[in-house]
């Protein structure tokens, strides 16, 4: 009797279950295909500039990320991204304990600078524990002592058409996504004068109280305390101030942003 | 807006055509929900399931979670990765300790027929292959809509005391809650009068989504961003650090994928068309038996 009556049900079902399934899928293909439309990617990356407005409206000038005490430091600080740089010029650079390295600061400067290590570790220093937040959603906790970035712009002395900073590494990393060419494999990065002049953002030469290690960057890396990982490039070898950053390298500013990550990192 | 009785207009009820408007008639349609409340909850149901899955995109680029401001990479609360096993991979769930053999779904999945370390299926994110920055477009995106849409259904709805009136329980009908509960797992539900006010259940599972849940993911994602730490950093002292903040985020979502499978699961036995109806024109039908 129950079967008799549930005879006619049961097809009927099973095509509703089926027309959702086929309507799942073809929703989730459609939402691939529109991914890679750059269109609707410019759509979808308004709200990560409605973000950075709204984050800078927040944030203020001046305000400082979290501190932490020495006991929270992280036995272990993963290192991500290149940890051991093989370009030539750098292990030649490493080879000698990065005595012949120079920063070199250029671009919309008045006056060019060239600076050893020993010159940045005679400059005022500033020392934080702060935690470290990568993009893929882990944390990590260290201490890092550098340089303000603001006290090396202004020995250089910023031209005011300058807007952003950028930061030119000595380390290739290859994803593979973007071919071979040594210009979109070299990891750079940028920010703008807001987050230049924060007294967080130092360029760092030690870590927890040591000298900064190769996986961590070394002689020199970025510490941007109120951004995501990506934008702390390691292995500093020029800063360059800008106009726009459209020329560089694939135009999005970093490298991770010419691979889509956002520009703006703190969200 | 419950519990609005109208005058059937001909357009939906064409066969008390004719009546004059102060004879008594036993109405029939209800008016059920108000336009915003149905506006806002379409866009609360897309935004959701954007976020769920463009989340679980997120998710996979380091799928574990942690108690506390920092990652103990050796010691996660909850982690899905994928395991040598005998015969290749196995995708093994992890959770407060115990190891739960999750192949085939969690930790290990079929992709367009090979077999993938993978935390989450690639039919159940966006986009459906691995790709994290992609993943963050659109999980922001919503997000933004997300918040917006839920503050309009917010001011609304103290504003017009649809909280009030509608989602608070009187105490005589927490008291019977017992008999509620017992009700709905007959699957008998209210019909007539009594099917014109949320019934109790429903008031304390939605209030429990409106006032808890989505505040908790919304305010755990925020504590997330290094941004809003440095503006709001009394979001990490209450959430116990960002990684645990991260874990809330994933539990509050987990409660909110439970509470949706429950109401659907509702929707459909309680008379889906009349539900469905009245949660897009608004009309609900006192005389429909429940299916």
């Amino acid at each position: 009797m129950r079967n008799v009556s549930m005879k006619p049900k049961a097809p009927h079902r099973r095509g509703f279950l089926s027309a959702a399934l086929s309507f799942f899928a073809l929703s989730l293909s459609a939402c691939d295909r529109l991914s890679s439309e750059p269109r609707a990617r410019s759509v979808l990356d308004a709200a990560s500039s409605l973000s950075y407005r709204v984050q800078r409206l927040l944030l203020g000038a001046h305000r400082l990320a979290p501190e932490y005490g020495e006991t929270d430091i992280s036995p272990v600080f993963r290192a991500n991204g290149s940890t051991d740089p093989q370009d030539d010029e750098y292990l030649d650079l490493a080879d000698r304990e990065f005595a012949d390295w120079k920063l070199k600061v250029d671009g919309l400067v008045e006056h060019e600078l060239s600076l050893s290590l020993d010159d940045l570790r005679a400059l005022p220093a500033r020392t934080q524990i702060t935690r470290h937040d990568c993009v893929e959603g882990w944390s990590c906790i260290g201490k890092w002592t550098g340089v303000p970035l603001a006290e090396i712009l202004s020995r250089a002395g910023v031209k005011s058409q300058a807007r952003y900073v950028v930061f030119h590494c000595a380390d290739t990393l290859n994803d593979g996504s973007l071919g071979d060419d040594p210009e979109s494999i070299r990891y750079y990065e940028s920010i703008d004068l807001a987050d230049a002049a924060h007294p967080q953002t130092i360029l760092a030469y030690e870590m927890n109280g040591k000298k900064l290690d190769i996986a961590h960057g070394a002689p020199l890396r970025l510490r941007l305390e109120r951004q995501l990982g990506y934008k702390m490039a390691k292995y500093v070898m020029r800063i360059e101030l800008v106009r726009s950053f459209a020329g560089l390298h694939g135009g999005k500013g970093g490298y991770w942003e010419d691979r889509g990550y956002e520009w703006y990192a703190g969200i | 807006m419950l519990a609005r009785e109208m005058t059937p207009s001909p357009a939906v009820a064409p066969e008390t055509r004719g009546l004059a408007q102060d004879e008594p008639v036993e109405a029939r349609w209800l008016r059920r929900h108000s336009g915003l409340v149905r506006f806002t909850h379409w866009v609360n149901a897309l935004c959701f399931i954007f976020l769920l899955m463009s989340g679980l995109q997120i998710f996979n680029a380091h799928p574990a979670l942690y108690v506390g401001a920092q990652s103990e990479f050796e010691h996660p609360t909850i982690s899905i990765t994928a395991k040598r096993a005998d015969h290749g991979i196995k995708g093994e769930t992890m959770i407060f300790g115990h190891a739960i053999d999750t192949t085939g779904v969690l930790g290990v999945s079929t992709t367009g027929g090979q077999v993938t370390p993978r935390a989450f299926p690639s039919w159940s994110t966006i986009p459906s292959y691995q790709d994290l920055a992609t993943g963050r477009l659109w999980h922001f995106f919503f997000a933004w809509m997300l918040v917006l849409n839920g503050l309009a259904y917010l001011v609304f709805g103290f504003a017009s005391r649809h909280f009030r009136r509608d989602l608070l329980p009187s105490t005589a009908e927490l008291r019977h809650i017992g008999a509620d509960i017992v009700a709905h797992l007959r699957l008998r539900f209210p019909r007539g009068e009594a099917a014109k006010r949320y019934n109790v259940l429903q008031q304390l599972a939605y209030l429990a989504v409106v006032f808890v849940l989505f505040p908790l993911v919304v305010l755990t994602g925020l504590t997330m961003s290094p941004g809003i730490d440095t503006a709001v950093p009394q979001l990490l002292s209450l959430f116990g650090g960002r990684q645990t903040a991260r874990l809330i985020h994933f539990l509050a979502t987990c409660g909110l994928v439970t509470f949706v499978i429950v109401h659907l699961a509702m929707v459909l036995v309680s008379g889906v068309w009349n539900n469905i109806r009245s949660m897009v024109t608004g009309w609900y039908d006192l005389r429909t038996e429940p299916r």
